[in-house]
């Protein structure tokens, strides 16, 4: 009882206070409470750091794992030329190389929240290329590459002080966070936060703390590799509330909160989950 | 770009794993695209393992195997420098055929 209250408070502070590494703090504390045996880095393998049975068959799986044809047909599509004769690469810092742990990033010209997927979208507008389909697909692929390329690195997100806009969006990301929604009232911390660890009927809870890191994932469920926000939606699906389009403004928002949390968790992405 | 992927690992008494991960549509045939005309059938029939020249392994298979299929099996006998070479055929005359050497 005295646990439960404890992690009430920890909400109730984490969604009270206004500075971002405040909020990491207390994040990552309330998380060290729960699993006191992991470290940091440990929470890049989601669920499968704190459930040992699925932990084994995963580490299995990952052997030779179900994405690799993913990452080689990401690579493909990535050093392909559009019409115009321009690349992915042009659009992109160090060529697009290693640079996947440095999103979502805060765009200043844009006033927005720019992700990976995003980036790559607007370099085809740029060079009059048609958008890519933000759940599955090619851009997963793409994603699937770059992941691979930045693997190991540790994510760093920064939230510019010098653009105030910025630390409004974390904010925007954190209220959608915390705030309930759909047919069941859930927020994402009623079972990512709260309920961490525990069993949903036969499944575990993962923690939130490194949510971010091992995106695209191939999911066993879908037989196929998808994208982070496929399945923010597949979450929205679950407790039954309104469908956000993929690269909303709510959740590019919501990844950029999701991955400033995780700062300093290795990018292991792609990877492979239930 | 191979459409095969290998892998090999030698274990505990003389026992050799080998995993194949292969990549196909494996198309049913039952299966409508966004007009609603069906796609095509188009999947693997026959799947070939040898070790050196002598068949292992022959399988016969039906368009009920999933896409991108992964084949797992172990056998007796390979040594290290040994070739393994998979190969297949699908119903569209299409094949493909990926060797790889036992560490």
């Amino acid at each position: 009882m005295f646990g439960f209250l404890f992690s009430l408070l920890i909400i109730f502070a984490a969604s009270i206070s206004a500075d971002p590494l405040e909020d990491q703090k207390l994040f990552r504390k309330h998380y060290q409470r729960l699993f006191p045996k992991l470290t940091l880095k440990d929470y890049a393998d989601g669920i499968y750091a704190i459930d040992d049975d699925s932990r084994e068959s995963w580490q299995i799986i990952e052997e030779f794992p179900p994405y690799e044809l993913a990452i080689e047909a990401g690579e493909n599509w990535f050093n392909q030329a559009f019409a115009n004769g321009n690349h992915y690469s042009d659009c992109l810092p160090n060529k697009g190389i290693a640079i996947s742990h440095l999103y979502p990033r805060w765009d200043k010209t844009q006033g927005k929240v720019i992700t990976l997927a995003l980036a790559l979208n607007q370099c085809r507008q740029k060079n009059g290329e048609a958008p890519l389909p933000y759940k599955k697909g090619k851009i997963a692929e793409i994603l699937a590459y770059l992941a691979f390329t930045s693997r190991g690195n540790l994510i760093g997100i920064k939230i510019p002080d010098s653009d105030t806009r910025a630390l409004d969006a974390y904010q925007q990301g954190k209220q959608y966070y915390y705030q309930r929604r759909g047919q069941l009232n859930f927020s994402c911390a009623i079972c990512h936060v709260q309920n961490a660890g525990k069993f949903i009927r036969s499944e575990r809870l993962s923690p939130s703390l490194g949510h971010t890191s091992g995106w695209p994932t191939y999911r066993l469920k879908w037989g196929e590799i998808g994208t982070l926000h496929r399945r923010f939606i597949g979450c929205h699906k679950q407790i039954r509330a309104k469908i956000p389009k993929p690269q909303s403004d709510n959740l590019r928002n919501l990844e950029y909160f999701l991955s400033f949390m995780s700062n300093g968790i290795p990018i292991n992405g792609p990877s492979t989950r239930k | 770009m191979s459409s095969i992927k290998i892998r090999i690992k030698q274990l505990k008494n003389d026992i050799t794993q080998v995993r194949a991960l292969i990549a196909h549509p494996m198309e049913t045939g039952y299966k409508k695209d966004e007009k609603g005309n069906k796609i095509p059938a188009h999947y693997i029939q026959e799947l070939t393992v040898k070790h050196n020249d002598k068949v292992i392994t022959n399988s016969i298979m039906g368009s009920g195997i999933s896409r991108n299929p992964y084949f797992a099996f172990k056998f007796k006998g390979g040594k290290s420098g040994d070739k393994i070479t998979i190969s297949w055929v699908d119903n569209l005359g299409f094949t493909a055929s990926e060797k790889k050497h036992i560490k």
